[in-house]
């Protein structure tokens, strides 16, 4: 209990935070916690002392909740979880957030010599995923998973595992795809080259063989690369509708078509060459196009915040059980620190419930016997028991969430291509027809046919299929290096068309995490120093953050020191009693809204308090001035409007909704939506889920991006949130790159119908005018979009 | 020239190997992870005697 001060700078050997106090050491190494030192404590005596050799500080923060694992041990929870099982192993597949460096990698690598009846352990870093082989007659699950956790990697176990069901299998078909029309592309290059420079009057009879070697490799193209190009655009249109497939698909199918009667009737030399090339070509776009982040997800629904089981009480007996199986009426007992899966009435304890995870706002709210409480709080405190009320599907916010209004909604959202590609395809066949009948009343049936799929193939939008892709793939990386991490490129060309933001005021505009400290009442310098070096030995959060924030250097010895969990720490100095925390620890007077306060209490006198504020984000005046000239602004927050003066000099006042709920919300955001508005909305806690949905564009906001964050268009880290107006005009100017992209590609048809429609065109025009086109439009976009980028100081020069 | 025909023969033939071997890593998921095995292939096998030797290997 007692011990001196430390007065230097000394930084954790397992996770390289500050450390506070000397309590914790082992080797000459000292740690900032027991839960780090005891991790340190398991790999030294293992021989894995090497995870500390590959990089400095490789640990996490250890903040362990008492988990209650029990569940691991029911066989019908447990079989949800596991990959695979045979008679001696278990393959079980869990998302790890804390892997992040090669340390992490080794360790986790080298389960085996931590425990003998793991057999296997492998690690993807980009998805953070350990799969793990093991002998379940001689390790249990639960066993495993507590191995983990005591190590300092706690795997995340939900039952809605969206990282694990990625679509990698998708994009591996496609690239199969691309393999073959990259094959078939040089080959039939190889062969077509003889005829670009003309054969000479020997080689004639090469000629022949070829063009039906250039064939046959354009037929798995055909049947195999181009197979989804065709489907798709035979599902379009028997939906009656014309997607950018549809042009691509009849320009393939034209290509091979006129290549075959040419090099059957032995006319010509056919167009396999600009048929694999285009193949190829957009099938790469297409795959640029696909490119997702693997480690986010952006799908979540409630079943990924949610506890796999929790208790249930059954004839007086505790029984873990799979929450989607909890029936109304039944009792269960939520622990400290657990999560409340559905509406339930509150039947025994003393319940305090962190709705953080709902609202944002972290001050505990307490309840009283009898009293609803709904679902996704988080008991704080001693262990309650409730009895369910509403099944979980049917919570009030899983309600929300899967609400059938938003079911209904489709999003009415076409990409650009999509919406040019109708006008595009009358068009062409438009031209592709009346050039066909202007040859056919010149008696020319030959020229006719010849006009007709020329302006087919050349008119085939393949630069156009390029253009979103590549533009849209490169804005959506400079994105994400600055933080913004946006679901795929379609959703870019949305938030280009965004014209009101709505934001959510807790957690959003405020920031939970740099918390902003302030002192009221009056101290001493000394007794600012005394209570710098009372706080130092103490690893709470709050006196960390104390001493963080009284940046003094000058310690006092202090005597007596002594720490009572969850109420505050007392010691003395120079024979004064210091007492720091809680109001009841200290014999403060309390008012009504005394939120995170830290009193002081020197020789029983209260001197004044510390209280911690959620501050606003940085710049957050400037955002909000950026966007006002541009865009409707809205604040809709679910607390009370203690900061209403504040917020009126940056919201118009009309735009200003306090104490809302969930459903409030979502019917917000439709309001504004029936009013023609393009709504984005930016929130980050379960209660803005149903908005964030229901807008037409969801930002979530993060300031770790591994943890869970509601379904969403995109995530964006808190300290980048001060970024948005340059994410808005980027997502515009990348926009304007697609559309001028397009009219370069159109003026290259042009001069290719100029030729196609007299019946003209020869196979080395198509040939050279393809590619050319293709790549003109790649430079095009990849460079016009990085100045963009640099020109929105998205990205340094 | 008839030699023509063979070496063509062979050319297709040996990049059809190819093409064949690119799939397989393909269907067998080689491709699924391309980061982890870069890091993986820089970790010591043996543990170093004096385990308290300052550290050279910085991976990252």
């Amino acid at each position: 209990m007692q011990n001196k001060a430390i007065s230097e700078k000394i930084y954790c050997f397992h996770c390289g935070d500050p450390v506070y106090s000397d309590l914790f050491q082992e080797d000459n190494h000292e740690f900032c916690c027991l839960g780090c030192q005891s991790v340190y404590t398991i790999l030294s005596t293992n021989n894995l002392k090497n995870y500390y050799k590959y990089n400095d500080h490789p640990g996490k923060a250890q903040d362990k909740k008492a988990e209650h694992l029990e569940y691991l041990n029911e066989p019908k929870i447990a079989q949800k979880l596991i990959d695979f099982q045979d008679n001696e192993y278990t393959h079980i597949t869990v998302y790890i957030p804390a892997i992040h460096c090669s340390s992490c990698i080794w360790l986790l690598e080298n389960l085996y010599k931590l425990n003998a009846s793991i057999v296997q352990s492998r690690i993807d870093f980009t998805k953070k995923q350990a799969a793990i082989k093991f002998k379940h007659s001689e390790i249990s699950l639960k066993e495993l998973i507590e191995l983990l956790i005591a190590i300092g990697y706690e795997p995340i176990i939900t039952l809605q595992d969206v990282v694990k069901k990625q679509k990698t299998v998708n994009q591996n078909s496609l690239v199969r795809k691309i393999a073959v029309a990259g094959f078939c592309f040089g080959n039939v290059m190889l062969f077509s080259l003889p005829e670009y420079f003309g054969f000479g009057a020997i080689d004639k009879e090469y000629a022949t063989l070829f063009n039906w070697l250039n064939l046959s490799f354009a037929l798995p193209v055909l049947l195999y690369s181009a197979k989804d190009y065709f489907i798709s655009a035979y599902n379009s249109l028997k939906l009656k509708q014309v997607n950018l497939d549809v042009p691509l698909a009849l320009g393939i199918f034209i290509l091979f078509l006129r290549s075959a009667v040419e090099i059957i009737a032995k006319s010509g030399p056919g167009f396999s060459d600009t048929l694999c090339g285009l193949v190829f070509f957009i099938l790469i776009g297409k795959w640029i196009q696909n490119r997702t982040f693997y480690h986010l997800s952006f799908e979540r629904d409630y079943r990924s915040y949610f506890p796999v089981a929790v208790t249930s009480i059954q004839n007086k007996k505790e029984q873990p059980k799979a929450i989607a199986d909890l029936e109304v009426g039944e009792r269960i007992l939520i622990r400290n620190n657990e999560i409340i899966p559905a509406d339930a009435i509150l039947l025994k304890g003393k319940a305090a419930i962190d709705f953080s995870f709902v609202t944002g706002e972290s001050n505990p709210v307490k309840k009283t016997l009898g009293e609803i409480i709904y679902a996704g709080g988080r008991q704080l405190g001693e262990a309650i028991e409730l009895e369910i009320v509403k099944s979980v599907s049917q919570s009030y916010l899983t309600n929300l969430w899967n609400n059938e209004n938003y079911k209904q909604y489709k999003r009415k959202f076409q990409t650009f291509s999509n919406s040019i590609s109708k006008y595009f395809t009358i068009v062409l066949l438009a031209i592709a027809t009346s050039a066909a009948i202007f040859w056919l009343f010149n008696s020319n049936t030959d020229k006719a046919w010849a006009a007709f799929t020329a302006v087919l193939i050349i008119a085939c939008p393949c630069a156009l299929a390029l253009s979103s892709p590549f533009t849209l793939s490169a804005a959506l990386s400079i994105f994400d290096k600055n933080r913004f991490f946006i679901k795929n490129t379609g959703a870019i060309e949305q938030l280009a068309k965004i014209d009101s933001l709505v934001f959510d005021k807790t957690g959003t505009i405020t920031s939970p995490k740099s918390q902003h400290i302030q002192f009221k009442g009056d101290l001493k310098e000394s007794e600012l120093q005394a209570i710098a070096s009372i706080c130092r030995n103490s690893s709470h959060p709050l006196s960390i953050q104390i001493v963080n924030w009284l940046k003094l250097d000058t310690l006092k010895s202090i005597q007596n020191y002594q720490e009572i969990p969850g109420k505050g720490i007392q010691a003395n100095v120079n024979g004064n009693s210091i007492k720091i925390g809680s109001a009841n620890f200290t014999k403060a007077k309390t008012e009504a809204d005394a939120g995170s306060r830290v009193y002081v209490a020197i020789d029983n006198e209260i001197k004044g308090y510390f209280s911690i504020l959620q501050p606003w984000r940085k710049d957050l005046s400037t955002l909000i001035s950026d966007l006002k000239t541009t865009y409707d602004l809205h604040l809709i927050s679910g607390d009370q409007d203690k900061d209403r003066e504040v917020l009126q000099e940056v919201f118009p006042t009309s735009n200003m909704r306090f104490n809302q709920l969930p459903q409030e919300k979502l019917n917000y955001i439709q309001n504004l939506q029936s009013s023609n508005k393009i709504v984005c909305m930016i929130g980050d806690g379960l209660n803005d889920a149903g908005a964030l949905k229901q807008a037409n564009f969801g930002i979530a906001i993060s300031d770790d991006i591994n943890s869970f964050s509601p379904g969403c268009d995109a995530i964006l880290e808190g300290s980048s949130l001060n970024k948005l107006p340059q994410f808005l005009t980027f997502a515009q100017d990348a926009m304007k790159v697609i559309y001028f992209s397009f009219i370069i590609s159109l003026s290259y048809n042009v001069i290719g119908l100029f030729f196609a429609i007299q019946g003209t065109m020869s196979p080395l025009f198509a040939a050279i005018l393809m590619p050319l086109s293709t790549i003109t439009i790649i430079s095009f976009t990849s460079i016009t979009t990085h100045i963009y980028a640099r020109k929105n100081k998205l990205k340094s020069s | 020239m008839e030699m023509i025909y063979f070496l063509i023969g062979c050319s297709v033939f040996i990049a059809l190997v190819f093409l064949g071997a690119f799939i397989w890593a393909n269907k067998t998921g080689q491709h699924d992870d391309t980061h982890t095995p870069a890091i993986r292939i820089l970790f010591d096998d043996e543990e170093p005697k004096s385990s308290d030797e300052e550290s050279c290997t910085t991976v990252k």
